[in-house]
């Protein structure tokens, strides 16, 4: 699995791939190079895994959320490369007398690099927790799971997604550990100042062609949001109507799907940012017309990237299938690596990972026959 | 408060499903004692399984979430009758079956 720890050169620029799945958890690690990968695993066989993700502050400690198609969500960790597993004493779980049950936990973010321990998960239905312990105990996010306006923000069981609603997202403002933000899917997105203590929608600008009110101030469906780590003021998203951008400390998302060719549109579930440059990002678009069979349009699979912050796209397909691909990459199944120039990876729902090693121009297959992918992360 | 005693415990087997055996060390059954207070009131489900979870801590969480409801593909018997709630009485000598039924593909 990574190889972060170990202090030699060529092992710190290998790349290390999370893959999970519907049924499990494997593990892709490259060679220096980027041109040679071995698949490791399944960890978890048989479970639903959701997220997994390694702790950037100490290297080691890594977070699976998962659940079987039977068996309730819990949280799985281990330091020691996925060798042994401990799980979570106390798995996110609604306060008592909440009327809700966590159904699976989707999303995991470490915490503030001046917060060693702290990590937040996201739920389905819309539910935010915290862990002050490294994912051992979960408590609720009070915040957010009892404001008063929640249910409002989050709507009923027909505002979910197919598998159910869910809070996503979860990015930390890498100047202020109190300063987050979350997207609900549905419900938009939402701003905390004081460490989630209180909350308020930051959604203007954004279209929601489902909802009769065309400026609700909430109802909205990002499905990804990214805050650039460098030039955190600079946050993107892949709604379900759209691609933004928002520059803060301004409030109104600008619209940069327009630029998108109309023939393609500018719908899709990830959104990717390069490592260093807050100006390129990479989607990848999906068919959201009539039925929204969301697959790539006409079955010709593309990445698209922008180098100008989403004043124009670029089409990148070169080594992906020319026809007859349908398959879809889900909103956590897209990820950057931090090498220079900058590897772009995606997981699909036909159990093929694929990646580029020049920031997206070209793409190659690294493992095929997995199950859906779910997420993928590179560690 | 009466004590519960050797003589005042219902004594129940539980099976387990191949799911949860990674809580059982690979246990495939387990005996539960389960207090019984009056011998006209036999332990609730409920009370076996925080037995259960007294010796195997996590696995209540994966079948009950935290409104206490059974999880949706997850049906239990006591005996040869399906358990509508955790609040099914359990009596002494009976036999409790988890059983983890697979959904979807």
């Amino acid at each position: 699995m990574a190889t972060r720890t170990n202090t030699t050169d060529n092992a710190i620029r290998r790349v290390n791939l999370l893959v999970t799945t519907r049924k499990g958890m494997w593990a892709l690690t490259s060679d220096v190079a980027r041109r040679s990968w071995k698949l490791a695993g399944p960890h978890f066989l048989g479970h639903i895994v959701h997220h997994a993700v390694r702790d950037p502050r100490d290297g080691r400690t890594l977070l699976v959320a998962a659940r079987t198609g039977h068996l309730g969500p819990t949280i799985f960790r281990s330091t020691n490369e996925g060798r042994s597993w401990q799980e979570a004493v106390r798995p996110p779980a609604f306060a008592p007398g909440s009327g809700r049950s966590v159904d699976h936990t989707f999303w995991l973010t470490p915490g503030h690099v001046s917060e060693p321990g702290v990590w937040y998960a996201g739920t389905s239905p819309q539910g935010l927790f915290r862990s002050a312990d490294a994912g051992a105990t979960w408590d609720g996010v009070a915040g957010f799971n009892a404001h008063p306006q929640r249910q409002a923000w989050c709507g009923g069981d027909q505002d979910g997604t197919p598998d159910g609603g869910k809070l996503h997202s979860v990015l930390v403002d890498p100047r202020d550990p109190l300063h987050l933000y979350i997207g609900l899917s549905s419900g938009g997105v939402f701003e905390s100042i004081d460490g989630g203590a209180d909350w308020r929608p930051l959604n203007r600008g954004i279209r929601a062609d489902f909802l009769p009110d065309p400026d609700a101030e909430y109802g909205h469906d990002p499905h990804c949001v990214r805050l650039h780590p460098s030039v955190p003021d600079r946050l993107y998203q892949q709604n379900h109507c759209g691609i933004y951008r928002l520059d803060r400390p301004a409030e109104r998302w600008v619209d940069i799907g327009v630029t998108m060719p109309k023939s393609v549109g500018a719908i899709g579930f990830p959104v990717v940012l390069h490592p260093q440059d807050p100006d390129i990002l990479w989607v990848f678009p999906m068919d959201g017309t009539s039925a929204w069979p969301r697959v790539p349009p006409r079955g010709r699979p593309a990445v698209y990237r922008s180098v100008n912050g989403g004043r124009s796209w670029q089409r990148h397909a070169t080594g992906l299938p020319v026809a007859q691909a349908w398959w879809t990459v889900k909103r956590q199944a897209m990820t950057v690596d931090a090498r220079e120039p900058a590897g772009v990876y995606f997981g699909t729902t036909s159990g093929e990972v694929w990646g580029s090693r020049d920031e997206g121009r070209t793409w190659r297959c690294l493992a095929r026959h997995l199950p859906h992918v779910y997420a993928v992360e590179a560690a | 408060m009466a004590k519960a005693s050797a003589e005042a415990a219902a004594v129940v087997r539980v099976r387990i499903p191949s799911p949860l055996r990674s809580y059982t060390g690979g246990a495939e059954e387990l005996l539960v004692a389960t207090p019984v207070l009056a011998p006209e009131h036999p332990p609730s489900l409920l009370s076996v399984l925080a037995a259960v979870e007294a010796r195997h801590h996590g696995l209540r969480f994966r079948i009950v979430d935290e409104l206490g409801r059974l999880r949706p593909h997850i049906k239990v018997f006591v005996g040869n009758e399906l358990a509508a709630d955790l609040g099914v009485p359990v009596p002494t000598g009976s036999e409790v079956m988890i059983v983890a039924a697979l959904s979807g593909g």
